[in-house]
């Protein structure tokens, strides 16, 4: 191991984090609203990357042009995933009942998505998933810079709706106090289905990009849920910007400790990282707290 | 909460399950397989229809990690299953086959044959997929008295327990890189490698097969530039395939268990731009179209190299009838066919042929039978077990992609055998 290999290390940990980031926002972002653990967002990303898939196959729409169809197609199916199954938990019962309501909905995703397409296992296709440029004696893949820059630019906007305008306080209001909310005019139900419909919709971008850079099938959401949870617990439930630092501060971790000591030990550190971090901090590194007050 | 509100809510729950229920059983979570097609295969057929099935239980992992194989290995029970009962059946009996899904998970996988055993009733099981499925389940059929006769349980770790009701009818996973190791080592000192880089899953069907490979090739002169071992649940391969990349090893050997990881392997190959003379992975790219697709096409396959004990042109008669009889009923060609079907297969004639011989579906009877020192048939060649359990008498593969197919290059004297391709052309060429 020399400092080039130390490097590059931290600079795919940089990148991947980018998209780890992409795929947890979603799901921070539902909790931030809603209270609600999406344990379907593993078979949500799954979903992206089969719309991505059948745009590009099948229509010869590119992966990035094809988000332009799947962003507004996957905010629909959030409206109603929203009105389906998450408006009938009461908000007493909202957190825990919500693992068991999410999971159903993955399992319908995981059982569609085999009987349409089987199990085999696929990757999206793009001249820019191989490519790569030569930048300070390394390889960059084009797929991971870009992916990065759309965890970036996905996670601003979302910033900027839930934090400088009248809909995002509107959010963070009908959340704080429904009642309150209510008494002043917000359409409590229509602003949560509102902000379901915008973090799945975020996860049809996630799914794309982990789709180009890994194989899926039907079943490849689980092997995701509990890395992405990890992610928005060290972030702190609900804050969207905490999740790109804590993904990008946890698979740097994991890259650096697979290279420099041991793959075997790369997954321990990663959550292991997480216990430490919740021991001196129980709110995450950006408490949900001081997160909603903002 | 409010009674009206409870009862709300119940309704919505019950929907949701009912709506998931249906939806899985659809995807083939679980599955309760008959032997369909058999009534109207030839007279002999219908004198054993008349007679009271007997139910053969396997548990299958038809969802999770090891989904494609383990529908693959029901279509291979199932292919089975359809080919006995036209030849008249067990005993006279038609076969029933009764196979649930274990999801991948080795806590389901024993509750799977404690229940086909206890509660269904079978009277006889065939194994699951993986090693990591058949160690567990193996202790709990064993506590059942049941002969347990697999064909993708091979590695050291599901003979290492005592139990002596296990069979595998396929290639001992040991030596399935041997083959491969000695044809790098044979190789001219100009052309042989210097260096060999390994990276392996801490799967205990990939985990064996390293160190005897590795043996090999350092007694051939061949220095060891990497060698790690990474947990399976890993779902970011890039640091572990650049540190590989970095080493600019001559040959790399990848202890993979699926498509997903050799496809990821090799696209951080190809970013990186790391092109070894010789590449081999232990298993994904046997899974044809399905790793081709992975990977992105044939240019990215070519010279890729896997390891397996049968393959569709295998010069053996029933062999070339189960790949006929798989693409009449599941449609694609000969080289859709992977390896998973022909060791399901297996399974069912080693176990048919037992039970011819001893008259009986009494396990203990089949147990002592299949440990005798007799060579039963199989689709893959010759099954002898030895005393743990093992095939001694299959037969080990290398096959290689080349232009799109799937070639059998080792051993060189094989029928059908084609010239390795060696060194691998650079990625997309």
């Amino acid at each position: 191991m020399n400092a080039s290999s130390l490097a590059k290390a931290v600079i795919d940990g940089i990148l991947t984090g980018g998209v780890y980031a992409l795929m947890a926002a979603g799901l921070t972002l539902i909790f931030g609203v809603m209270d609600i653990i999406n344990i379907a967002q593993g078979a949500l990303i799954v979903l992206g990357a089969y719309m991505s898939y059948v745009l590009s196959v099948h229509l010869g729409i590119d992966l990035f042009v094809g988000l332009v169809i799947t962003i507004p197609a996957f905010f629909v199916l959030g409206v109603f995933i929203e009105w389906a199954f998450m408006r009938r938990l009461r908000d007493q019962e909202r957190t825990a009942m919500s693992i068991l309501v999410t999971y159903a909905v993955a399992i319908i995703i995981e059982g569609a998505l085999s009987v349409i397409f089987g199990v085999d296992y696929l990757q999206l296709q793009a001249p820019y998933v191989n490519d790569t440029f030569h930048l300070l004696g390394f390889y960059l893949p084009y797929i991971y810079v870009f992916g990065f820059l759309l965890a970036v630019g996905l996670m601003g906007v979302l910033y900027y709706i839930l934090y400088r305008t009248h809909f995002g306080r509107g959010v963070r209001g009908s959340l704080q106090n429904r009642s309150a909310a209510e008494l002043i005019g917000v359409n409590v139900n229509r602003v949560r289905a509102l902000s379901v419909g915008i973090g799945v919709s975020v996860t049809a971008a996630g799914g794309m990009v982990f789709g180009a850079t890994n194989s899926f099938n039907p079943s490849s959401g689980y092997d995701l849920i509990s890395r992405l949870l990890s992610i928005v617990i060290l972030a702190g439930l609900g804050s969207i910007g905490g999740a790109l630092i804590a993904a990008i501060f946890m698979v740097t971790l994991e890259d650096v400790v697979a290279v420099v000591w041991s793959p075997v030990w790369a997954t321990l550190v990663y959550y292991a990282s997480l216990v430490v971090v919740l021991s001196f901090m129980p709110n995450g590194l950006f408490g949900k707290a001081a997160v909603r007050a903002q | 909460m409010t009674r009206s509100s409870r009862r709300g809510w119940m309704l919505s729950a019950a929907a949701v399950a009912a709506i998931a229920a249906f939806l899985a059983g659809c995807g083939g979570s679980s599955s309760s397989t008959s032997s369909a097609g058999s009534a109207s295969s030839g007279s002999s057929t219908g004198a054993s229809a008349s007679k009271s099935p007997i139910v053969i239980g396997s548990s299958l992992s038809l969802s999770g990690d090891f989904s494609a194989d383990g529908q693959a290995f029901e279509k291979g029970y199932q292919l089975w299953a359809k080919d006995i009962n036209a030849a008249g059946g067990l005993l006279g009996h038609p076969v029933k086959l009764d196979i649930v899904s274990d999801a991948s998970s080795p806590a389901q996988v024993v509750t799977n044959y404690q229940k086909l055993i206890s509660s269904d009733h079978a009277k006889l099981v065939f194994g699951p997929f993986s090693t990591l499925l058949t160690v567990p389940s193996s202790k709990v059929v064993n506590r059942f008295g049941y002969a347990f006769v697999e064909g993708a349980g091979g590695a050291p770790a599901a003979f290492g327990n005592g139990l002596k009701n296990i069979f595998d009818v396929s290639l001992p996973v040991k030596d399935n890189l041997v083959p491969f190791a000695k044809y790098i080592a044979s190789l001219p000192a100009s052309q042989r490698p210097k260096t060999a880089a390994y990276a392996t899953s801490d799967d205990p069907f990939t985990e064996p097969q390293i160190p005897v490979a590795r043996s090999i090739l350092e007694a051939a002169g061949i220095k060891t530039v990497y060698n790690k071992v990474f947990p399976a649940e890993v779902t970011d391969y890039t640091p572990i395939a650049t540190s590989v990349a970095t080493s600019k090893a001559d040959v790399m050997v990848l202890g993979s268990v699926d498509v997903p990881t050799v496809s990821a392997f090799i696209h951080t190959f190809i970013q990186q731009h790391y092109n070894p003379k010789a590449f081999i992975a232990t298993a994904g790219p046997d899974q044809g179209a399905d790793f081709l697709k992975a990977v992105g096409g044939a240019s990215n396959a070519e010279g890729v190299m896997y390891p397996n004990g049968w393959y569709p042109g295998y010069a053996n008669a029933a062999s070339q009838k189960l790949v006929s009889e798989y693409v009449a009923k599941y449609g694609g060609t000969a080289s859709d066919v992977n390896a998973d079907v022909a060791e399901a297969y297996s399974v069912g004639q080693a176990v048919a042929q037992a039970v011819a011989a001893t008259h009986s579906l009494d396990n203990a009877k089949i147990i002592a039978y299949l440990h005798s020192p007799v060579t039963l048939n199989s689709v893959q060649g010759p099954v002898k077990f030895d005393s743990l359990g093992e095939n001694g008498a299959a037969a080990a593969f290398v096959f290689q992609w080349q232009k799109g197919n799937q070639v059998q290059v080792l051993p060189t004297g094989a029928s059908g055998s084609k010239a390795v391709e060696y060194p691998k052309p650079n990625w997309g060429s």
